[in-house]
């Protein structure tokens, strides 16, 4: 019965995922522990994700069906699930830039893959990035930025991070569409990675692990 | 008997009732009209053509803010015809790109931002993403009449000051019994509705001033010896669905939850899609029909997904132009090395192919007797490489790309910021190094 929830979920069955958790709750089962299949579940898509064998709409609707099963487990919560963290990662749009679509899949990759994610949304002033630094003391922050326009808000972005004398107590990775190697170089980054993947192997990478 | 695309083509370079300034200005104009033609349709040109998508470029480099551009249609006009005139390339867009923000501020418009509004006075507007119309409330109605879901619904929606509308009865039902006309256009009496139709005429009078400006700044570029960059837009009824409509996660879901609703309202798009780029384009007496393609790049949807979701709708609507004589030029957005082998199941020499990112050589292999190519030049190199990086990264494009015609030098996308050498630099050195010898042509 326990592993059928993780199936159900990595095999993007929402329908049955919601039942077969409505079930186990209503069998009296610890809420803590379904939540835990749910995440396992999780890092199989994850997983999956980073072999290629699924895509991002997979990831999306594996986001939905976390969200269906949560929904019905939370009210039975009676304490947050706890789980060790690999590291913190502030990430963020940079100023100027609304898009959110590739931050979020980095988000919720680092989130599934173990990291305690700090997602100042879109649009972020490089003193908002300054002050969640400063305040939760993170291995690594994340910019993405999709437009031309924002090369120098990537730059500047970095450059607040040095003169506030915090950029070596963080690495730094850019993203987003119109990103690469030479803005990396442009923007005094630490890497510059073409997808979620990337950013999660480089994030494993920085905080010592495989 | 020439196929359509030839018939088309030729129509387009004998530059009939172009007022040229001069004999000069009209054999240039039939050279670059012709170069364009050639590779098209995998001919081999005189050397290759560079067409740089200049976003707000022409507004930045000449002293405007994006925000100046956006509401001074003249200044955006002056701007575009002095970046014609410093650059020379073979097609040219003129200020097109620098959207009309009255009009949309008129309608109280939620998908765009505007720079000096939300966003910096130097950016680029920005479209805003949502998941706008729920499902429930899109599929059943859009199927059954898109036209009432786009003014009852959709507008309503994604325009404040249209929001009345939504009160009005279905024009379906306008016949003239006493309980439909008599009685339902009351509607129209009432304030709120009077205001939303006062906006749309808002929105009307900007849309005509701009149109104007960009009719006689379109006459004066070809005048002068330039062909128009395009003559309409279609696009792929996929991303139609998740941009205006769904979101990008919204229509993603709905693959799962909904995949025969979605087909069917794709399929419903279809002959939309090919109605509106050819209807533009025979106004406009341009045989190129721009795509922009946006969701269905490497990973945003598996093989499977892309052979079923996004490809044979969007090859519908391509054929559908391809068999009125049209050439579709699809910039597909993102990375796109894992699309090419479905994407090169298309006509030969009716297509250009505009890719931001691609593994340019595997492009050439598969699609090279296939399509013509766009772009290769990245734009971080455009913003911040040295003419000696410029200059290298053309060589390699059109040793590899260009071998043998069929690529057009172009950014992978609609670039913004750039250093102006370097822009000179990719029209200047394409057409010294571009060259092809009478050797290779005759072959």
């Amino acid at each position: 019965m326990d592993s059928d929830l993780v199936v159900l979920i990595s095999e993007l069955k929402k329908k049955e995922a919601v039942e077969a958790t409505q079930r186990r709750l209503n069998a009296g089962e610890d809420p803590l522990k379904i939540l835990a299949d749910a995440r396992r579940a999780m890092q199989i898509v994850g997983e999956r994700f980073s072999a290629g064998t699924y895509f991002i709409p997979d990831l999306v609707y594996s986001g939905k069906i976390l969200e269906g099963v949560a929904a019905i487990i939370k009210p039975g919560l009676s304490q947050s699930p706890d789980s060790k963290k690999r590291g913190k990662v502030v990430i963020g749009t940079v100023a100027g830039d609304l898009h959110d679509i590739g931050k979020d899949l980095v988000a919720f990759m680092l989130d599934i893959n173990g990291f305690e994610v700090f997602d100042l949304g879109i649009d972020v002033q490089p003193q908002t990035f300054v002050d969640k630094i400063r305040e939760v003391r993170p291995e690594i922050v994340g910019l993405s930025g999709f437009l031309t326009s924002v090369y120098q808000a990537m730059k500047d972005t970095v450059d607040a991070i040095s003169e506030a004398g915090m950029r070596d107590t963080v690495k730094i990775m850019i993203g987003g569409g119109v990103m690469d190697d030479e803005i990396k170089r442009f923007s005094g980054a630490d890497a510059y990675g073409r997808d979620a993947m990337a950013a999660v192997d480089l994030a494993k990478k920085w905080t010592g692990g495989a | 008997m020439a196929d359509k695309t030839t018939e088309n083509l030729e129509k387009w370079c004998a530059a009939e009732g172009i007022a040229f300034i001069d004999p000069a200005a009209e054999a240039a104009y039939k050279r670059r009209a012709r170069r364009i033609a050639d590779v098209i349709q995998l001919n081999v040109p005189d050397r290759v053509p560079v067409v740089p998508s200049f976003g707000m470029f022409p507004f930045l480099n000449n002293g405007l803010t994006c925000q100046e551009a956006v509401f001074d249609y003249e200044k955006a006009a002056a701007a575009a015809m002095q970046t014609l005139e410093q650059f020379q390339p073979d097609m040219f867009l003129g200020s097109g790109y620098a959207f009309p923000a009255p009009l949309f501020e008129a309608l109280g418009y939620r998908q765009l931002r505007w720079p000096g509004r939300e966003i910096p006075a130097h950016y680029v507007y920005q479209f805003v993403e949502d998941e706008y119309i729920a499902a429930d409330e899109f599929y059943d109605h859009y199927l059954a009449d898109p036209s009432d879901f786009m003014l009852r619904r959709y507008l309503p929606r994604v325009c404040s000051q249209l929001e009345p509308l939504s009160r009005i009865r279905p024009f379906a039902e306008s016949f003239g019994y006493y309980l439909t006309m008599c009685g339902s256009y009351a509607y129209f009496g009432i304030p709120e509705v009077q205001q939303a139709l006062k906006a749309l005429m808002k929105a009307g009078e900007e849309s005509l001033k701009w149109v104007t400006i960009l009719t006689r700044q379109a006459e004066e570029i070809m005048s002068r010896g330039f062909p128009l960059y395009e003559g309409g837009e279609a696009a792929a009824p996929y991303d139609l669905v998740g941009d205006w409509f769904r979101g990008t996660a919204g229509v993603m879901v709905d693959m799962y939850e909904r995949p025969e609703e979605l087909l069917a309202v794709m399929e419903k798009l279809v002959p939309i899609s090919i109605k509106m780029g050819l209807d533009l384009a025979r106004d406009n007496g341009h045989p190129i029909i721009g795509f922009m393609l946006h969701k269905g790049a490497d990973g945003f949807m598996s093989p499977e997904q892309f052979e079923t979701f996004y490809w044979p709708p969007l090859k519908k609507v391509m054929m559908g132009l391809i068999d009125e004589g049209f050439v579709p030029m699809l910039l597909c957005e993102g990375t796109y090395t894992s699309r090419l082998e479905t994407i090169a199941d298309i006509p030969r020499g009716k297509c250009i192919y505009w890719f931001e990112t691609v593994d340019w050589a595997k492009a050439k292999a598969i699609l090279g007797d296939t399509v013509c190519i766009r772009g290769g030049i990245p734009a971080s190199t455009l913003f911040s490489g040295t003419t000696d990086q410029m200059k290298d990264c053309i060589r390699q494009l059109i040793d590899v790309v260009g071998r043998g015609g069929g690529l057009i030098v172009d950014c992978g996308l609609w670039f913004d910021e750039a250093r102006s050498e370097n822009v000179k630099a990719m029209v200047e050195f394409t057409k010294e190094y571009g060259v092809y010898s009478a050797a290779i042509r005759k072959f």
